[in-house]
């Protein structure tokens, strides 16, 4: 039972795939426009990556190791088409909203990288766990960064009119929103401010002798991100070579 | 022919597949140091979206969708497959290259495994499907959405080479400052969207 808190907590707090590991950048940009898409994107990866770590885990031993990487995209795959027809079924409005995004989890560097990192070497219970932890560390970076753009970028908060906007026809003074937050140039620049953010945490840790965690950022590093830059095949290939 | 160049300006330039869709965040914001390997990069892209698009679009319309494969019913595996073509294409591809056209091999090789999974490529398939496209307007919607990231990723890797000794703060040095360039960049594009 220790080790399933252990990887909650490894999850949300000490390698939160937004804000320590900086993983999965696409979607974190793509859809977080307001906190509801962020929460819905999240949720979404996080059921994936659940499903995803479970079954791997599973099948560890079957699955020959030459062939691991295939199998692993078409298990997270087939529980990406799932979660896509559910949304579509039930929760249309936010299947409008996130569109493209849904089918691209599958190539979500988190999900993959826990795969291979972590499910197809531990058993099955740590091994949702683990997904769980993961799923919820990026629930939580999505949603607040989707709450900080839809605050500043139109003074709503989950859909409701948190700071009266004003209104220019009528002379009534209030916010005013500042628009770009939810429109694309938005998203690089909060994530600008968060990676600073990181940058200096991570200063002033080092100064105070401690050590973080070491970030295998999709943007500095692609060719450790093994969903994002498809390391995938190349590592097959030398083995391969090696036989 | 007017729809057909309205696509590919429209994926280009308005629609730009990094700056106001995000996919392709990693390659754009990793291999932009120097504009030389961000054009190999480019270029790269280019080429593997191109006939990405053409393989999926000719899979999707002669299997998946064919109404005598069990009455087109099979649509449902379409981001199955379309990532596992894409996977097995870019090493077919590569082989092909390595054999047959050393110089272009040596050029873009390094390059080619970085693409496998690229969210762009397979968003291209994908979207080709959701608008209906068919093969032709696929083919051109992704050679304009991989110029569209040629473009991007050129144009920031000269600015990246102009500001690289740029006196930044302590914070913002490395990717916060990329991330902000790539904003302006955004906010720039946006100049695009009277366009069409």
């Amino acid at each position: 039972m220790n080790t399933c808190l252990e990887r909650l907590y490894n999850g949300i707090v000490k390698e939160n795939p937004t804000f320590v590991l900086m993983l999965g950048m696409c979607p974190t940009l793509a859809v977080t426009t307001s906190a509801i898409n962020g929460l819905g994107m999240g949720l979404s990866t996080t059921a994936v990556l659940v499903l995803s770590n479970m079954l791997i885990s599973m099948l560890r031993k079957i699955i020959p190791d030459s062939l691991r990487i295939p199998a692993f995209i078409v298990i997270v795959a087939s529980f990406v088409t799932i979660v896509d027809f559910l949304l579509e079924g039930f929760i249309p409005s936010l299947y409008a909203a996130l569109g493209l995004y849904i089918p691209l989890i599958v190539v979500n560097c988190i999900i993959l990288g826990r795969a291979e990192s972590y499910a197809s070497k531990n058993p099955v219970l740590p091994s949702v766990f683990d997904g769980l932890g993961m799923g919820l560390g990026f629930t939580i970076g999505l949603t607040s960064i989707g709450m900080l753009r839809e605050l500043i970028g139109s003074g709503k908060l989950f859909d409701h009119q948190l700071i009266p906007v004003a209104d220019m026809a009528s002379g009534q003074s209030g916010y005013v929103p500042v628009t770009i937050f939810i429109l694309a140039p938005g998203a690089f620049l909060v994530l600008a401010g968060l990676v600073a953010l990181q940058n200096r945490v991570k200063r002033m840790a080092a100064r105070k002798g401690k050590k973080t965690a070491e970030p295998v950022s999709c943007g500095e590093n692609c060719a450790s991100c093994a969903g994002c830059s498809g390391s995938i095949f190349p590592v097959e290939n030398k083995e391969k070579e090696e036989k | 022919m007017k729809d057909l160049l309205i696509i590919a300006i429209g994926s280009a330039l308005v629609n730009n597949v990094v700056l106001s869709q995000f996919l392709g965040i990693c390659p754009f914001l990793g291999v932009s140091k120097k504009v030389e390997t961000a054009a190999g990069m480019g270029g790269a892209v280019v080429f593997v979206i191109t006939i990405a698009s053409f393989v999926t679009g000719v899979i999707n319309e002669f299997i998946l969708a064919n109404k005598a494969i069990l009455g087109g019913k099979l649509v449902y595996l379409q981001t199955i497959v379309f990532i596992l073509v894409i996977a097995c294409l870019v090493q077919f591809v590569e082989m092909f290259l390595k054999k047959s056209m050393p110089s272009l091999y040596q050029a873009l090789g390094v390059y080619l495994p970085l693409i496998t999974t690229n969210c762009a490529v397979l968003g291209v398939a994908l979207t080709n499907v959701q608008k209906e496209y068919t093969i032709l307007k696929g083919v051109i919607n992704g050679l304009g959405t991989s110029v569209g990231f040629l473009i991007a990723i050129v144009i920031l890797a000269g600015i990246r080479e102009k500001t690289e000794y740029n006196d930044v703060p302590e914070s913002f040095q490395g990717t916060p400052i990329v991330l902000i360039t790539a904003a302006l960049m955004s906010i720039a594009f946006f100049g695009f969207s009277g366009l069409l």
